[in-house]
């Protein structure tokens, strides 16, 4: 099939970037989106021009390093679909295709379609782990955990931290992630004897980061690839508040 | 934000049941309506209640603005093609903008009705009460200031639509049955609410206007 795309361009963070259009002819269906970003990629490249920087690494929805904002929507018309997920089945012969990189205040376009997130690898610093060194794996049934909070807590550590939740935010908030990142570990008895730091230190370091305050509008739990619960934010809230009143 | 919207939403239910009363046969109304007034203006618990009302109103729309200049900056450049208004309630999107007609309202509704009854001289009814009776039904009388109280009524509604629920949210109720409940409540106290203001003025209007 033939698309039309429009691709958001930029040389470094300070350049201003623009729309650039692109004619591609010969796309497969069974392409994924990045695949047909490779493809464009080699036809740039054999006419000598600079192909387009964009950010992936498995491949295979389970890392978080891809994530484009398609047609307005993060990662793209899907829902629960991370960008390298995405195949062109999902599109039509002729259509256009706008791409630009994921945006926010707290994130910064390093170039093309490639963005910085590493505000929210600081966030994760300020608090998202366990400060003892575990050891081997002890005996499983020395910590009782019912069936359902395993689960629970797995749901929310299913977070790949990709950032599609701050792109879709009309806020720029990061409170999905990093509320993700909170509750599995304040719903395991591992998590508990610092749940309190935990919230505080991670809930300031996003304000510090510059994302925005959470208004519950929920866009994030719609376009979350992973479809992570707003029950978590809820849930950050509740930890915050509590650590903040008891302190 | 949280608590003090949800201050504000006490009172709207208080408001609302005093308010009731202009519904009532003529008779009844001016001398119920009246002296309920009379009641609630001379008691301090009442007095207490209401500089408090104030204050929420104030913090309520300082950090209202805090918040939307903070967020406005943390949301970075704009998209070139945004759709991401299908992924979101409409007024979710909008509390600044409904807020502010709610306080652009709230200004003229006051120097209506309280400015009036508080400083101004009103002609007393046959009980010997401050006749607000007689200044509601008159400002009701005017087919634009109707319109302009439903159109308040109305963002109020939308605001409540979102607020309610979000409220909540931000003190945190998590477990997930609660929070559905919350999402239904917040529902069905946006409908009580909205209609109950909004029959007020069109009821006046119609049964001792037309
Ligand atoms: C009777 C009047 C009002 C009531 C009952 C009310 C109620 C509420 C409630 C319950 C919330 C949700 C709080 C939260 O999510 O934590 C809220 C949010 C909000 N209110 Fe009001 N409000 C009123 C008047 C106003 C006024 C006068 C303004 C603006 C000048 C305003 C601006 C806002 C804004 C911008 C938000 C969203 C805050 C956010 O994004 O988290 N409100 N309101
Ligand atoms: S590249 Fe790893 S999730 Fe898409």
């Amino acid at each position: 099939m033939k698309l039309y795309l429009k691709i958001w361009r930029q040389l470094n963070p300070d350049a201003d970037g623009k729309l650039v259009d692109y004619e591609l002819n010969g796309v497969e269906e069974d392409m994924s989106f990045l695949e047909m970003l490779d493809y464009l990629n080699e036809k740039l490249i054999t006419k000598d021009e600079m192909p387009v920087e964009f950010d992936h690494d498995c491949r295979e929805g389970i890392c978080g390093t891809c994530g484009l904002f398609i047609n307005g929507r993060a990662h793209g018309p899907l829902a629960g679909t991370t960008t390298c997920q995405l195949h062109m089945r999902s599109f039509a012969d002729g259509d256009t295709i706008y791409i630009e990189p994921f945006r926010g205040g707290a994130f910064q376009v390093i170039r093309d379609l490639k963005v910085d997130r590493s505000s929210m690898d600081r966030i994760l610093q300020a608090g998202g782990f366990i400060s003892t060194s575990v050891g081997d794996a002890p005996e499983a049934n020395t910590t009782p955990i019912t069936h359902a909070e395993a689960e629970s807590a797995f749901d929310s550590a299913a977070c790949i931290g990709c950032g599609a939740c701050v792109a879709t935010c009309k806020n720029g908030s990061a409170a999905l992630f990093t509320a993700a990142k909170i509750a599995h570990l304040a719903k395991l008895p591992q998590g508990k004897p610092e749940a309190k730091q935990r919230v505080v230190n991670m809930v300031t370091q996003m304000d510090q980061e510059g994302f925005g305050h959470c208004s519950n509008t929920h866009a994030c739990q719609v376009e979350c690839p992973q479809e992570i619960s707003v029950a978590n934010i809820d849930r950050m809230n509740w930890e915050y508040n509590r650590a903040r009143l008891l302190k | 934000m949280a608590l003090t919207g949800l201050f504000l939403c006490l009172f709207l239910v208080v408001h609302l049941a005093g308010n009731l009363q202009l519904l009532l046969p003529k008779e009844t109304a001016v001398i119920q309506f009246n002296l309920y007034s009379r009641i609630l203006s001379g008691n301090y618990f009442i007095k207490v209640i209401s500089w408090l009302l104030f204050l929420s109103i104030v913090l309520h729309s300082i950090y209202a603005l805090i918040i939307t200049i903070k967020n406005r900056k943390a949301s970075g450049s704009a998209y070139a093609y945004d759709r991401r208004k299908v992924v979101s309630s409409w007024s979710s999107r909008n509390m600044g903008l409904l807020g502010s007609i709610i306080l652009i309202f709230l200004v003229i509704h006051l120097k209506d009705f309280w400015y009036q009854y508080s400083f101004g001289t009103l002609p007393l009814d046959d009980e010997g009460n401050k006749d607000l009776f007689s200044i509601v039904v008159s400002a009701y009388g005017r087919l634009w200031y109707v319109i302009l109280n439903i159109v308040a009524f109305m963002a109020l509604g939308y605001h409540l639509l979102h607020g309610f629920y979000s409220a909540f949210k931000t003190l945190g109720v998590y477990p997930s049955k609660l929070s559905r409940g919350l999402y239904y409540l917040g529902i069905g106290f946006t409908l009580i609410i909205t209609t109950g203001f909004i029959i007020i003025p069109v009821f006046v209007y119609l049964n001792y206007h037309t």
